[in-house]
Formats: C-alpha cells, structure tokens, sequence
C-alpha cells in the first residue's frame, strides 16, 4: 500500500504541479492556534511539516527560533505535539504530517517510546535536523517498520558519494537544502543553480520524491516549480510573528499566504 | 557493562567508528550541511597531527608566541595557612593572553591556514577563547568574528576590549540565556552558513567530535610541560597526587591530566555549583544530570524530562554551560576521574585567600579547583601533593568581585 506522503506526490504529478509544504511550529503560538492553522491550509497545502521545538537548536534561523520560543513559553510539550497532529488527523485522516525537530526529545522520549506516540496520532514522517547518514540508520530502520517514512536531508556540500548511499536509503521523500544556510535565509543562490543541483541528485534515481526547502518565499516559489515539491517554512513563521504584533489573527492570513502560494505553481 | 580506558591509546582516540567514547558519549550529532566540513577536517587534522613539520610548527609557536613552559610553583604560604598537604600551582595564566585557551586558538588558526581558510570564527563565554582567538588570527593574517552571550558581554568587558583591540568583529548573541550556550549555538549557525569560506574554532572540548580532539590535543601541552616540571621537583611522579581542575567545558582540565592518564596522579574536576541556596547550578556530573545531545555530542547534560536544555547560573561566565565534554563523561564513568563542585561564594573565598597569600591571582574559574583543594587539604598530610592548575587570571573579573567583595586586589 502507497504511504499518504507518495500518495500526495502521486495526485500533484497527475495535476503537473510540485507538491506544496509547509512548515509551522507545533504550539505556535498557542496550541489551540497551531491547529487552527494546520487546518487552515491544509485546504491549499499537499504535506504538512510541523515542528517539535527545542530551545537549542544549531541549524534554525531566527524566523523559526521565534515561532519555537514562543511555543515553548506557552508551555508546548511533546505530548501536546501528538494531541495537535491527533485532532488534525480525525478532521484530515488522508493529509500526510511529517514531524521536524532535534533528536535530544526523541532520545530523551526514548526511540520506541515516540515512534509508538507518532503511530498512535497518526504521523507520517520524520525530519531529525541533528541525525546524518549514517547515524541514522538504525532509527530509520526502526521508522520504516512502523510504516512512517525517515526523510533525509541532502545539502550542497554533499558529496556524490554520500548522495548516492542517502537515495538509496531513502523513504518516501528526499529533502534538498537550497544553499548553505540556516533556514530563513535569503536566498543566496540562484533557482536556476538550485534546479541544476537538484537535477543531479534526481538522476540518481528519478522516480524518488525530491523536493526543496530553505529560502523559498512567495518571490521565488514559481522559479523553482519543475521539482517534485517545494518547502515553504520561515516565510509563514514570520507572516505569524508580523500578525501577532499587528494584532491580526495568524490563522486568517496564513490561510490567504499559503493560498496565494499554492496559486503560483498550479 | 563496565567502561574502560584502553591502555596505550590517547584519550581523544578512544572513541569507536561512531565517533562515541564508551558507546555512549559524542558523536556527530550535525546538520547535513557540516557533514563534509566536519569529515574534511576530520581529514585534515589526522593528516597534521602525524605531520612532522606541522608539529615543528606548533612547537615554534607554543614556545616562542604562547610561551612555554608556564611556571610551576610552590604555594608555599598557602599550604602553610591550610597544615597538610603540600599544594603547588601550574600557572597557566602567564602563557600568553592570560588562560589555556590560547592553545587551542593558536592550533586551529594554524589548521585554518593549512586548510587555505580566510575567515575564522568562534565562541566564548568568559571572554578568553575570544581574545585567544583574535589574537592568533591576527597574528596568522585571519579576519575573525567572535560570538558572546550579551550577558557575558557585560559581565567580562576587559576580554571584550581586547577583543575588539584585535580587530575582531564581536555578535552580541541576545537568544536564550545570553550566556556560552547560546554563543555555541549561534557560532555553529553562522557556520552552517558559511562552511565553505570560514573555518570554526569551537572554544572548548565540546560539539562534534572533531573539535572535541583538536581542543583537547591543544591543551595537551599544559601535561606535557607538567609532567617534566613535576618530575624534575620530586625526582619522580609524586605516588599520591591530586590534579585539581575547574571544568567548564572541560578543554583546561582535560589538557591537565592527559600525561598523565597512565600514573597513579587522582584527577579531580570540580564544576560550578552556582549561588548557595539556588537551584540552578552549571554542574552536570556532580548533580547526576542525564545524558543529553548539545551541540552535536551525546553528554550528561542539564536539561529537563523533555530534552529542552536546562538553565544554569554561575558566577564564572567560562563554567556557566548545561554541559560538559564527552572525554570528562567517559573519565567519569571508568572512574578514572572524580568531579565535585564549588559554589559561588565558596569560588569567591578561594579567589581571596590565594590572591592575599600568594604572587597569583586566580580568576573565577581556577578559584572553583582551589576552592576544592581548600577543603581538601587539611585532611591530608604533607607526604600528599595537591597540584591545581591556575589556567586565568582575576583581572579579567575585576568587577564582578569588587561588586561581591567590595574591592579587588591582585
Ligand atoms: C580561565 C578559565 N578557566 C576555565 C574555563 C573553563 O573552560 P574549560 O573547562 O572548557 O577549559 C574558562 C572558560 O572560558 C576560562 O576562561
């Protein structure tokens, strides 16, 4: 049986389009408001990440260390994480969710411990930031026995080599870092570089779900449209930070942005 | 299963193919994105340390810009104030900028150049791996920037002016506590960011493996100075002898004891209890904390049941971190070293009583280990030799003692 993440990538290729992704912070900012916003665009989004926040990460940039502090402060905790992705599910049983965050909470939790909690509230996939091939291979292991799909980051600085060996120990889906950088950067490199890279990683094996995050805004989101799909993430946590301070409700305009976004890549 | 010390194998070398000492400690918990900055250097460093010219180089450089050896002296009037055992000193902070961490900051400025790198950065808590760093970059023609906690930034302005008097760029860090760990973590972005022109100086035995040994293989030479000095004053290697550290990250300590990891020299490391009567502390071994991920390193970490990183407080910015060197985890576990606490006011007592009895004037930090060796000695007899390592000098802390003691003096 094809996994709700494949399946998502199926329906987008048959419209001829990149899927749509998205990244907000679990409990962001409150955890009433985070699921609000996951069932608010999930109307326009094909695959929805959603971030378990630790206070120290060491590849976030600020955008997303805002959305995960304010998570926090409002006292977000990992079961809170599971209930907000189990409310989501009952509404949205077929919306693929991937969980994004650090290892320190799934090693604290305890591997088994958490793989069981994402089971029960219906997650889909996992983005450990901290946990490279091949030190992830024994958890990936333990993923893919429970049906939820390990995604595994390629960046610019990996070599073939390494690219090779991560494609062919790869899930349902293959995330491309754009360019060097924490997430929420400008994007410093040019789509048509960033199309170039991810074309060489795609002939390694083509029928793998490829697609591509850090840097992607309304602006560029149209240039880099051939791939398989296309992670909007920083851009949404500050459209929430920016609504707050205007007193607006984050749920409403994230709504309207990821509609907008979804418009420039049919 | 009982951890072990393999003989005849460095400590820094005593990890498995995981990079993880004892199974369980370090490793490489990093982004993609540094996999290959991290193997290169990995790459580079293997390479260098078997290099004959490049170990030339360093020992051109320890001996003629850091200065070696450093004294070694006797605390005469101390272990006469204390009755029991005799208590020496290794007076690191005559090596050059003040503190231990200069050794590592000139190494990695040397393997910054041999890795053709223009730009160099780091982190720092207490000020010293920062001035250390600037200063060897200028030295070596590179362009530095340094990240401190703005909370350290205020608390250590000497190191801050030497800082800025090297030219270096320093990033105020205003997420979290404001303190190192938050200086760790926004180097280690900045280095994501920008692998592929800056080469990052990780400013104690911390993050990922690499940095943990080229840290640790720096500071080395402290022991290895040591070690001759110690032999040439008692004919031997003293068959009941303490080493007495503060460790923070544990780059000073570690540099203590490593020549002599196969004598029968009792390492003692003593951490930061933070202020009588509070909860927080900067003391993961001592207070049973658990194992953690910070920084890309499994370690005994604060931190709370989640796995978010705990808050810590202590009156040395350089101890003040939630965790602690895998190296220290593993020689806590094979027991081949004991760690213990001094809090504030026990530090402060230390800094006084050594600075009015003696010709140093320990910092904040070492003022932890003498704090220890205080309470210790007594209950020795003089056949005992305590050895601390005096690795920063009060200068540096100027203010925060006149503000606890009322006046400071050298
Ligand atoms: C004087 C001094 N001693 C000790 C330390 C603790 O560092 P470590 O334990 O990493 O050597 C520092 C750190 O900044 C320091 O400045």
């Amino acid at each position: 049986m094809k996994s709700k993440i494949a399946l998502a990538f199926k329906n987008c290729k048959r419209e001829k389009r990149p899927a749509l992704i998205t990244y907000t912070v679990a409990g962001d900012n409150t955890k009433n408001n985070s699921l609000k916003i996951l069932n608010a665009i999930s109307k326009h989004a094909d695959i929805l990440e959603l971030g378990f926040p630790h206070n120290t990460p060491i590849a976030d940039g600020g955008q997303i260390q805002g959305s995960s502090h304010r998570a926090l402060k409002n006292g977000i905790k990992l079961k809170d994480v599971f209930q907000i992705v189990k409310k989501f599910k009952k509404n949205n049983p077929d919306k693929p969710i991937i969980l994004m965050g650090y290892f320190n909470l799934i090693y604290q939790n305890g591997e088994n411990n958490f793989l069981k909690s994402c089971k029960f509230s219906g997650v889909d996939g996992l983005i450990i930031v901290d946990l490279p091939y091949p030190e992830n291979k024994n958890f990936a292991y333990k993923c893919k026995k429970k049906s939820i799909s390990f995604i595994q980051l390629i960046s610019p600085t990996t070599s073939k080599e390494r690219m090779k060996k991560i494609v062919k120990d790869s899930h349902d889906m293959i995330y491309y870092i754009s360019m060097l950088s924490t997430t929420g950067g400008k994007l410093k490199v040019s789509p048509k570089k960033i199309i170039q890279n991810y074309n060489t990683i795609k002939r390694i094996n083509p029928k793998k779900n490829l697609v591509i995050g850090f840097g992607i805004t309304e602006k560029t989101i149209s240039s880099l449209k051939s791939a398989n799909g296309l992670v909007v993430g920083s851009m949404l946590c500050k459209i929430i930070a920016k609504s707050l301070k205007m007193r607006q409700n984050p749920v409403t305009k994230l709504a309207k942005v990821v509609y907008n976004l979804k418009n420039k890549i049919l | 299963m009982k951890l072990k010390i393999r003989k005849n194998l460095a400590l820094i070398d005593q990890h498995d193919k995981n990079f993880m000492y004892g199974g369980k400690f370090g490793g490489n918990f990093i982004p993609e994105t540094l996999k290959k900055p991290v193997d290169d250097l990995t790459n580079l460093f293997a390479k260098l340390r078997k290099d004959k010219k490049f170990l030339k180089e360093r020992d051109h450089y320890f001996k003629t810009y850091v200065g070696t050896p450093t004294p070694f002296i006797k605390l005469d009037n101390l272990t006469d104030h204390l009755g029991g055992a005799q208590i020496y000193a290794k007076v690191v902070s005559e090596a050059n900028g003040g503190a231990h961490k200069i050794y590592n900051a000139t190494v990695h400025c040397l393997i910054a150049k041999k890795a053709k790198k223009k730009y160099i950065v780091g982190d720092t808590g207490a000020g010293y791996a920062g001035k250390m760093l600037s200063m060897a970059a200028k030295k070596f023609g590179l362009k530095c920037k340094i990240f401190m906690g703005a909370k350290d930034i205020k608390r250590q302005r000497p190191n801050v002016e030497a800082i800025k008097k090297n030219g270096a760029e320093i990033v105020s860090v205003t997420t979290g506590s404001q303190t190192l760990v938050d200086a760790v973590s926004e180097c280690m972005r900045y280095w994501v960011s920008n692998c592929d022109t800056t080469h990052m100086c990780v400013g104690s035995t911390v993050g990922p493996n690499i940095f943990i040994k080229i840290c640790a293989w720096s500071t080395a030479q402290i022991s290895r100075e040591l070690f001759s000095q110690v032999e040439e004053e008692f004919g031997k290697i003293p068959r009941k002898l303490k080493l007495i550290n503060c460790v923070g990250g544990g780059s000073s300590a570690a540099g203590f004891w490593n020549a002599f990891m196969n004598t029968t020299a009792e390492f003692i490391g003593v951490e930061a209890g933070g202020p009588k009567n509070s909860r927080l502390h900067a003391a993961p071994l001592t207070n049973g904390s658990k194992i953690g991920i910070l920084h890309g390193a499994a370690q005994y970490v604060i931190q709370d049941k989640e796995g978010q990183i705990g808050s810590t407080e202590s009156i040395s910015a350089g101890l003040d971190y939630p965790g602690i060197s895998p190296l220290h985890c593993f020689l806590k576990d094979t027991k081949r070293a004991r760690y213990t606490s001094a809090n504030d006011e026990e530090a402060l007592s230390a800094y006084k009583l050594v600075s009015r009895l003696e010709n140093i004037s320990p910092s904040l930090e070492p003022s932890h280990a003498f704090a220890e060796a205080i309470k210790l000695a007594p209950k020795l007899d003089s056949t005992e030799v305590i050895i601390v390592n005096s690795c920063g000098d009060s200068i540096k802390d100027k203010d925060i003692i006149k503000e606890r003691l009322g006046s400071y003096t050298r």
